[in-house]
C-alpha cells in the first residue's frame, strides 16, 4: 500500500506538468511527430535540451566546415539567425538538416564537414567517462598490491565485468596466447558500446545522445573488427575462403563457394553493424514513441489523455528497464561475435587434413 | 534515408576519438588489470596448491611423529628389558659368586677342622698313655699287695689301657 501511494504520487508528479505544456501547445500547430522523433534520434549541430515557454535551451556546439571559401570555424548558433559565411542549414532535399552551400550555379552542395556535432560531442563524453573509469581501475592495480588486498572503488566496479569479458567472452572464442593480444582491442569495443549504450538511455544532457544508434558509429566499429579479423588472419583462414574443402566441381570452374565465402568476409562485419545499430535506434524509437502518445493524444481529451499518459509512462518506464537490458546484451553480443570472428581467423586445420 | 547514411564528419570524429581511447586503454588500461587479474589468479591457485601441499606434508609429519613414537616406546621397552635382564645377570652372578665363596670357606673350615681333630685326637692319645703310664706306676707304687679288688681293678684298667693300646697301635 505504501508503495502504490508513492508511485502514484510520483506519476502525478510527472504526468501534470508534461499534459500542461502539451495542452498549451497542442492546440496551435499540429504535432509533427515524424520530425521530432527523427529530431531526437538523429545527429544535430547544437545539443537541444529542452523548451521552457517558448525558449528553446540547447548547447552551441563548434561547426568546423571546409567549404570551397576555405576553413570555416563558428559556433552553431550563428547558423539559427540565417547563413553565415555562405553556408546554412538545409531544409528538405537530400541534405536535410546538414551545413550546405550553394556552388556557381545555384545548386546545394555539401562542404568538407567536421563539425562537432551532438553525436561527436557525445561520444568524446561517453570517451572521457570510460578512459577515467578504466585509468582509475588500472590506477588501484598500480597503487595497490592485488595479491594482498581486494579491489575498492572504481576497481571492484570495473573488475568484475573486466573479467567476466576477459574470461569467458576472450579466452572462450580466441585460444591461448592470442587471446591475450586482441584482449584490450575486446574490451575497449565492450566499454565503448556499453557506456555509449548507457548513455543513450538516458534521457537528458550529457546523455541522451543515440550514439549507438548512429550508423556512423557502428560502421567503424565493425571497420575495426574487419581490420582485425582480416589483417592477422592466418593461411588456414584464407586457404578456407579461396580454396574450401568442398567438391572440385563447386570451385572449378565458377567459383561458386569461394564467391559465397568472400562475401562473408564482408557480411560478418555488415552484421554487426547492422544488430548494433538497429536495436539501439529501435530501443530509442520506441521509447520516443511512448513518450509522444501523451502529446498525440491531447486533442483527444482529458480523460484518454489521462489514461493514455499513465499507459505511456508505465510502458516507457519498462521500455527502459529493457534497453538497460539491451544496452548490455548488444554490448556483450558485439564484443562476443567480434572475438568469435577473430578466433574463426585463427582456427587451426584439423588434424589429417591438409 | 539519412538514418542508415553514416556521415562524413562523424565517421572522421568517431575514428580519431575510437583509436585514441583504443590507444590510451590498450596502452595504460586494461592490460594492467588483466595482467592483475591473472597474476593474482595465479596467486590463488598457488596459494591452494601450497595449502594442499602443506596439508600433505603434515599428514606425513603426523606420521612420522607416529613413528618416531612407536620407535621411541619400542627402544625403551628394549632398553628397560635389557637393563632388567642385566640386572638378573648380575644378581645371579653374584649368588654364584657367594656360592661358590661359601663353599670354597666350607672345604677350607671342613679340613681345619679334620686337622684340629686329628691333632687333638694325636694329643689324647699321647696324654691317655702318659695317664695310663702314670696309672700304671702308681697302682704299682701303692700295693701290688692289696685286695683282691684292687687287683681286679688293676687288671681291668691294664686291660683296658692295653686295649686303647691296641686300638691306637691299629690306628696308627
Amino acid at each position: 500500500m505504501k508503495w502504490t501511494r508513492q508511485i502514484i504520487i510520483i506519476l502525478s508528479l510527472l504526468v501534470f506538468p508534461a499534459t500542461a505544456f502539451a495542452a498549451g501547445q497542442g492546440e496551435e500547430e499540429p504535432l509533427d511527430v515524424k520530425t521530432m522523433l527523427f529530431e531526437h534520434i538523429g545527429d544535430s549541430y547544437q545539443w537541444h535540451i529542452t523548451r521552457i515557454g517558448d525558449k528553446d535551451i540547447s548547447v552551441p556546439l563548434p561547426v568546423i566546415v571546409k567549404s570551397s571559401t576555405g576553413w570555416h570555424c563558428f559556433l552553431s548558433s550563428r547558423l539559427e539567425e540565417g547563413p553565415y559565411e555562405g553556408l546554412y542549414l538545409a531544409e528538405g532535399g537530400k541534405y536535410d538538416g546538414k551545413i550546405v552551400e550553394k556552388d556557381a550555379s545555384g545548386n546545394e552542395v555539401r562542404p568538407f564537414d567536421i563539425s562537432v556535432t551532438k553525436n561527436v560531442l557525445g561520444l568524446m563524453i561517453n570517451s572521457l567517462i570510460l578512459v577515467i573509469l578504466v585509468l582509475g581501475c588500472s590506477r588501484w592495480y598500480r597503487k595497490h598490491d592485488a595479491l594482498k588486498e581486494a579491489p575498492t572503488g572504481v576497481a571492484s566496479l570495473m573488475e568484475p565485468v573486466i573479467e567476466m569479458i576477459n574470461d569467458d567472452v576472450i579466452k572462450g572464442s580466441i585460444p591461448g596466447k592470442l587471446g591475450e593480444k586482441f584482449a584490450p582491442y575486446l574490451l575497449t569495443v565492450f566499454f565503448f558500446v556499453l557506456i555509449n549504450n548507457l548513455m543513450g538511455i538516458i534521457p537528458i544532457f550529457p546523455g541522451g545522445a543515440n550514439i549507438t544508434g548512429n550508423i556512423a558509429i557502428t560502421f567503424v566499429l565493425a571497420l575495426f573488427t574487419f581490420l582485425a579479423v582480416n589483417l592477422f588472419a592466418n593461411r588456414h583462414y584464407w586457404k578456407d575462403i579461396f580454396w574450401p574443402d568442398v567438391p572440385w566441381w563447386l570451385k572449378v570452374p565458377v567459383p561458386l563457394i569461394p564467391f559465397t565465402e568472400f562475401i562473408g568476409i564482408f557480411t560478418k562485419p555488415f552484421a554487426l553493424m547492422i544488430r548494433l545499430f538497429a536495436n539501439i535506434l529501435a530501443g530509442h524509437a520506441i521509447i520516443l514513441s511512448f513518450v509522444f502518445i501523451i502529446f498525440i493524444t491531447v486533442k483527444m481529451g482529458p480523460l484518454v489523455n489521462g489514461t493514455m499518459t499513465v499507459v505511456s509512462v508505465l510502458f516507457g518506464v519498462f521500455m527502459d528497464c529493457i534497453e538497460l537490458l539491451v544496452a548490455f546484451i548488444q554490448a556483450y553480443v558485439f564484443t562476443m561475435l567480434s572475438a568469435v570472428f577473430i578466433g574463426l581467423a585463427h582456427e587451426e586445420p584439423e588434424a589429417g587434413k591438409e | 534515408m539519412s538514418l542508415l547514411m553514416p556521415d562524413s564528419g562523424l565517421l572522421f570524429w568517431m575514428v580519431l576519438i575510437f583509436a585514441v581511447v583504443f590507444f590510451v586503454l590498450a596502452k595504460w588500461g586494461f592490460p594492467v588489470v588483466t595482467s592483475m587479474v591473472e597474476k593474482r589468479k595465479e596467486y590463488i591457485e598457488h596459494s591452494l596448491e601450497l595449502a594442499k601441499e602443506a596439508d600433505a606434508k603434515m599428514a606425513g609429519m603426523m606420521k612420522e611423529q607416529a613413528r618416531i613414537i612407536g620407535e621411541a616406546r619400542a627402544e625403551q621397552n628394549r632398553i628397560l628389558k635389557e637393563a632388567a635382564e642385566a640386572r638378573n645377570n648380575i644378581i645371579r652372578q653374584a649368588q654364584e659368586q657367594a656360592r661358590d665363596e661359601a663353599a670354597k670357606l666350607l672345604a677350607e673350615a671342613r679340613t681345619q677342622i679334620q686337622a684340629e681333630k686329628e691333632s687333638a685326637l694325636s694329643e689324647i692319645r699321647s696324654q691317655v698313655a702318659v695317664l695310663s703310664v702314670n696309672v700304671a706306676e702308681k697302682v704299682i707304687r701303692k700295693t701290688l699287695s692289696e685286695d683282691k679288688a684292687q687287683m681286679e681293678l688293676i687288671e681291668r684298667l691294664v686291660d683296658e689301657s692295653s686295649g686303647i693300646r691296641k686300638t691306637a697301635d691299629s690306628r696308627s
